[in-house]
């Protein structure tokens, strides 16, 4: 049974797809449009009730939050593919997901403001609010200060593997190098810098490029 | 051997709650060690060695140490699975799966909109800030949309996660008792099956336990 991933295009679903990708796990997606506005539509909101991306199906067993999908099927496959992205032991675990948490709670708030407002209000012509965008920058410039700290002393954020950790911040990070062209936020930082190059040129986050 | 676990924080502290509130359902002894907040002392460098995001709580567990309490429930949960209350469902996979996405609906769709209303009441009266009825408002609205959810769900299961209490329903503890406190409670109560889930997680032991040291703002 092909585990089926909805909304592609999109940043969380791409969450989803390099961990699937990791772990050698067969998967088709379903296109889903935000724009226009396909995630309110009744049949989805059966699926995923808050209105967010993505949502998985496997057989009959729904699950939506990329954070808690990644996090089943590492656990679930813990032996195929990439294997420790939780961490060998209940400590390296507990490491994983105190920087899973420092991801949910610290870098995505204000990396995902500056997405909204550069990447969908902009880009779209939509009037940008220019001082929540400096706000979000400066905010997401002190914890990307900690992160070089952390990177300078440790080769990945949860010890010397990648973990889940580092993979869920693949790609908010890719569209501030990219379409957002603030690559000097990462590049600006050695160590982070050097945790970037080493974890976007891992072959499954360059195959999620390739495909979507 | 077992050393004692250590938990650096304030009883006043919603995310300290958050910790102590999955100890206790653990059956799990630790030390509260206090950090005094109105010094700032989370933010200078003997703390910022243990959390370089400056905030609280922190957990020792011999060598290891955390932040992000729910980094923390998550371990604790984990290490401590055959004690005291099942919060994981480590024995069935799909459970197990539910519980994970619940508590990433907390993290991801309720705590970003009840929060901040948390803040307005009772942070920023100690700032000398009236309370911003605007970010109140705003976020209100959200915080029904979630909650019309939560109420569809709970009107077909007992918890969020199914019929069972769990890590997910935990972690949505400590906020919600200071929401209650606020005159923005009457979102909870007018949805019958949201509020009875309240009055039921709220009253679990290991919680009241909690909220008894939970008194931010009160003289």
């Amino acid at each position: 049974m092909v585990v089926k991933v909805y909304g592609p295009a999109y940043a969380s679903p791409k969450r989803v797809i390099v961990c699937l990708i990791e772990k050698q796990i067969e998967f088709e997606t379903v296109p889903v449009d935000l724009v226009k506005g396909e995630n309110k539509n009744p049949e989805y909101l059966k699926l995923q009730p808050f209105g967010s991306l993505p949502v998985i199906q496997d057989g009959d067993f729904t699950l939506y939050e990329s954070r808690a999908i990644i996090r089943y099927y590492a656990e679930k496959y813990k032996s195929q593919g990439t294997t420790d992205l939780l961490g060998r032991t209940i400590e390296e675990r507990g490491l994983v997901e105190q920087w899973l948490e420092v991801e949910a709670h610290n870098f995505h708030p204000p990396i995902y403001q500056m997405t909204t407002q550069i990447l969908f209000f902009a880009k779209r012509g939509l009037p940008a609010d220019e001082n929540l965008i400096k706000e979000s920058e400066e905010k997401l410039g002190k914890v990307l200060d900690v992160y070089e700290e952390r990177l300078s002393k440790s080769k990945y954020l949860a010890g010397d593997f990648f973990s889940l950790a580092d993979l869920s911040h693949l790609p908010f990070t890719q569209y501030l190098v990219g379409p957002m062209e603030k690559e000097y936020m990462i590049r600006d930082r050695k160590h982070v810098s050097a945790w970037w190059d080493d974890i976007s040129n891992r072959p499954s986050w360059k195959k999620v490029l390739e495909l979507y | 051997m077992t050393t004692l676990i250590k938990l650096y924080g304030a009883p006043v502290s919603t995310c300290t709650a958050r910790v102590m509130t999955c100890l206790h359902e653990k059956a799990v002894d630790f030390a509260l060690v206090p950090v005094d907040l109105f010094s700032c002392e989370h933010k200078q460098p003997p703390f910022l060695a243990k959390n370089p995001f400056g905030q609280i709580p922190v957990l020792e567990d011999g060598d290891l140490t955390l932040f992000e309490s729910r980094a923390m429930t998550a371990y604790v949960a984990e290490k401590f699975k055959e004690a005291g209350t099942d919060l994981i469902r480590h024995h069935d996979l799909k459970e197990a799966a539910l519980v994970k996405v619940w508590i990433e609906v907390e993290s991801q769709q309720f705590h970003p909109a009840i929060a901040p209303i948390v803040y307005e009441y009772f942070v920023a009266p100690i700032q000398g800030k009236s309370p911003d009825q605007g970010v109140i408002d705003a976020n209100l609205e959200k915080l029904s949309k979630v909650l019309d959810v939560y109420e569809a769900k709970l009107s077909s299961a007992k918890y969020l996660a199914g019929d069972f209490y769990s890590l997910a329903d935990l972690h949505h503890l400590p906020y919600t008792y200071y929401f209650m406190k606020t005159p923005c409670a009457s979102i909870i109560s007018e949805r019958a099956h949201v509020k009875a889930w309240w009055e039921d997680i709220s009253s679990r032991p290991a919680f009241k336990k909690v909220s008894e040291g939970m008194n931010f703002g009160e003289k």
